[in-house]
């Protein structure tokens, strides 16, 4: 019992970072925008998120955590919707293909993270390890109900993050099969031509919808830094790992957000799952880690096999749009 | 009056497609889009350690091709990205993207490892080296094929299959290492054959990296020549442009589909087997180390030109040892190097806008 408890919640933990990352990038999708960049925006996202912390942190004796987790929340959005508005402003703006564009934005998110990840803790001294407590202690407050037995250790021992990421799957539901301004973005993504005629505005649409996809991901780098690796930063390239499995995530997901929450806590079972198995050795245990990948890979043979109209992508996912083009 | 252009509404700024451009023009943008890079990387070092950007072009310089040891392991892993990139190219001109260029060449790594490992002490050098070759080449093709074969079949996104490709490729590296692990614990495979250097490419005219760049500029040569005059080159620049035009003309979609996926992953296994036989006589899960990603840019900005992605992968190179110097030098971490190469890359892509594009600004009045 205690074993199904501790591959529970290291699932839901697992599922949560990629579920940002996912629901950000459905997010950027529908408006036709396929980035590439997910690692790259979710690492951009941990690691300002630490560094607003950090300084907090350092900058005063007793630091309240509800203060740095305030600022570790704005930098870690304002950082990834940044690195999304460069993937914008190259793609929209000036028409670079959006696959190299993201590929580079990976590449530079994870140079600029590792880079100043590996000089705060070379900052920090001593044991050569940054680590911002006070905040993640904020990020890693379970709820009140934590305490009642099994149902509060399988479903309310989570930091709030946690539960964000549902409420926001939730919120984008709603958003974009029932307002008219989540329809009017899914149109520009479906076919952008007859969005612009019916006087919807294409670049702004695609625009917002990039940066605040890329902020939504890089929440998914902050909840990785704050809650999964407990406020330390390590160079060992976990987010990047983290970061395809979310581009994966939102193809499982068929591109619908209430999907990718089950979706995710179902990669998370699966990667965590060897760990829990008995009687495997460490070279079984390696090829038990491609489960994720394979069932990500069954699902996306199967969804172009039945090709049902409603599991398809955007239609013009990927593809620029430019007015006089038509 | 009312007939001022401001009134009349017109836009500030006025985009236009360019008929065409002048080819010293369009180099004259990239090579502002370059100094451009140059600039704002060297203002990101300068505001990092403080010193004049020139001196730590310098340093770079110094670190990317200052001694000929140096020099020749800037020009090996010039040539194995080099090589990915040729063999990427066929699949992006074809418009088929394929992101998996990672696992291609870790599975073209392992074909290679295993032949060193199992067959390194029956086999003379000769023979030993031509069969690990066509091992690399089936492995890197198969994998290339398995997503060329769900596309041209069933029209599976190809860009999110090859990428899951590479982790599968990542994971059956894992547990090739953790099979073949010396000493046992140590999670690494370590220098394979160090006693008897079976093989090993050997040195020739005293240079240790010499088969390497051979190797890789044939396949350049062999490759420009392909795209460019061969019909199966046509039929893939057809099949890009527009696959219902090679439909029409009669062309098998799905046939070139997959017989270019073969041709592009088994050359990113030749890539593979460079890594392991030609340069580190090891096998890890960073025996890609990113390269497949990186080359993807490579070939799409040289055009699928082979020998102007000779220009970008020296380049590219070039910054990346020259920033590992900067690094150890002013007690920096090497990450920097990504940082550079995402910056001029952001440039360059970006410059491509101003090469196709022409951008005219609301004149005061007319």
């Amino acid at each position: 019992m205690t074993q199904f408890i501790s591959l529970f919640q290291a699932a839901i933990m697992f599922g949560s970072v990629i579920m940002f990352g996912a629901l950000g990038e459905i997010l950027t999708e529908r408006s036709g925008n396929l980035n590439l960049g997910v690692p790259g925006i979710m690492y951009l996202g941990g690691i300002a998120g630490l560094i607003g912390s950090f300084f907090y942190e350092a900058s005063t004796t007793s630091p309240s955590p509800v203060v740095g987790m305030l600022i570790a929340l704005v930098c870690a959005f304002g950082m990834a919707a940044l690195g999304g508005l460069i993937f914008s402003f190259l793609t929209i703006s000036l028409r670079a293909n959006q696959n190299v564009t993201g590929l580079t934005l990976t590449i530079f998110g994870g140079g600029v993270a590792n880079f100043f990840g590996g000089s705060l803790n070379k900052l920090a001294g001593g044991v050569g390890q940054i680590s911002v407590a006070a905040t993640s202690s904020a990020f890693r407050t379970a709820t009140p109900l934590a305490g009642m037995g099994t149902a509060g250790k399988l479903f309310f021992s989570y930091g709030f993050l946690a539960y964000a990421a549902i409420v926001i799957a939730v919120f984008l539901h709603y958003f974009m099969s029932r307002s008219r301004k989540g329809l009017n973005l899914r149109a520009v993504g479906e076919n952008p031509g007859t969005a612009d005629a019916a006087g919807i505005n294409v670049t702004r649409n695609k625009y917002l919808a990039t940066c605040m996809g890329a902020g939504v991901s890089g929440l998914g780098g902050l909840y990785y830094v704050m809650d999964y690796t407990k406020g330390t930063w390590a160079n060992d390239g976990g987010i990047e790992s983290l970061g395809w499995l979310a581009v994966a995530l939102v193809i499982f997901a068929t591109w619908k957000p209430l999907n990718a929450i089950w979706g995710s806590y179902l990669f998370g079972l699966l990667f965590w799952m060897y760990f829990y198995i008995p009687g495997l050795n460490r070279s079984s245990q390696e090829l038990f880690k491609m489960l994720p990948y394979i069932v990500t890979l069954v699902v996306l043979v199967a969804v172009s096999l039945r090709n049902k109209k409603e599991n398809q992508p955007p239609a013009s996912l990927g593809l620029p749009y430019f007015r006089e083009e038509r | 009056m009312s007939n001022s252009a401001v009134e009349r509404g017109e836009p500030l700024i006025h985009v236009s497609k360019r008929v065409g451009i002048a080819q010293s023009k369009a180099w004259a943008i990239r090579g502002a889009a370059l100094v451009l890079a140059l600039m704002i990387s060297g203002l990101v070092i300068f505001s990092i350690v403080h010193l004049s950007p020139l001196k730590v072009y310098g340093a770079m310089f110094e670190g990317a091709f200052g001694t000929s040891r140096r020099a020749w392991v800037t020009i090996r892993d010039a040539m194995m990205m080099l090589c990915v990139a040729v063999g990427l190219a066929p699949a992006f001109k074809m418009r088929f993207w394929n992101i998996g260029a990672e696992g291609q060449i870790l599975v073209g790594a392992i074909a290679t490892a295993a032949c060193m490992i199992y067959l390194g002490n029956s086999l003379p050098t000769p023979a030993l080296l031509a069969v690990m070759m066509v091992v690399s080449v089936i492995a890197g093709g198969v994998w290339g094929l398995i997503p060329g074969v769900f596309k041209a079949r069933w029209g599976t996104n190809e860009t999110l299959f090859t990428l899951m490709m590479n982790y599968v490729a990542i994971q059956l590296t894992s547990f090739a290492v953790s099979k073949w692990e010396t000493p046992i614990g140590s999670n690494s495979v370590g220098i394979i054959n160090q006693k008897s250097n079976a093989g090993w490419f050997p040195p020739i005219f005293g240079q240790a990296y010499t088969l390497n760049v051979v190797i890789v500029l044939t396949l350049a040569v062999l490759m420009y020549v392909y795209l460019k005059y061969s019909k199966q080159g046509y039929e893939i620049s057809v099949v890009g442009d527009s696959e219902n035009t090679a439909r029409y003309a009669g062309i098998s979609v799905r046939k070139v589909y997959i017989r270019t996926m073969f041709l592009s992953g088994a050359i990113c296994g030749i890539a593979g087997f460079l890594a392991v036989s030609g340069s580190s006589h090891t096998i890890s899960v960073d025996t890609a180390g990113g390269r497949g990603f990186t080359a993807i840019i490579v070939a799409w900005l040289a055009k699928f030109n082979t020998f102007v992605m000779i220009l970008f992968s020296f380049l590219l190179m070039f910054l990346e040892k020259g920033a590992v110097e900067i690094a150890s030098r002013y007690n920096l971490n090497s990450f920097v190097s990504d940082i550079i190469t995402g910056i001029l890359l952001f440039c360059i892509l970006g410059s491509e806008f101003f090469i196709n594009y022409k951008v005219s600004f609301r004149r005061k009045h007319s």
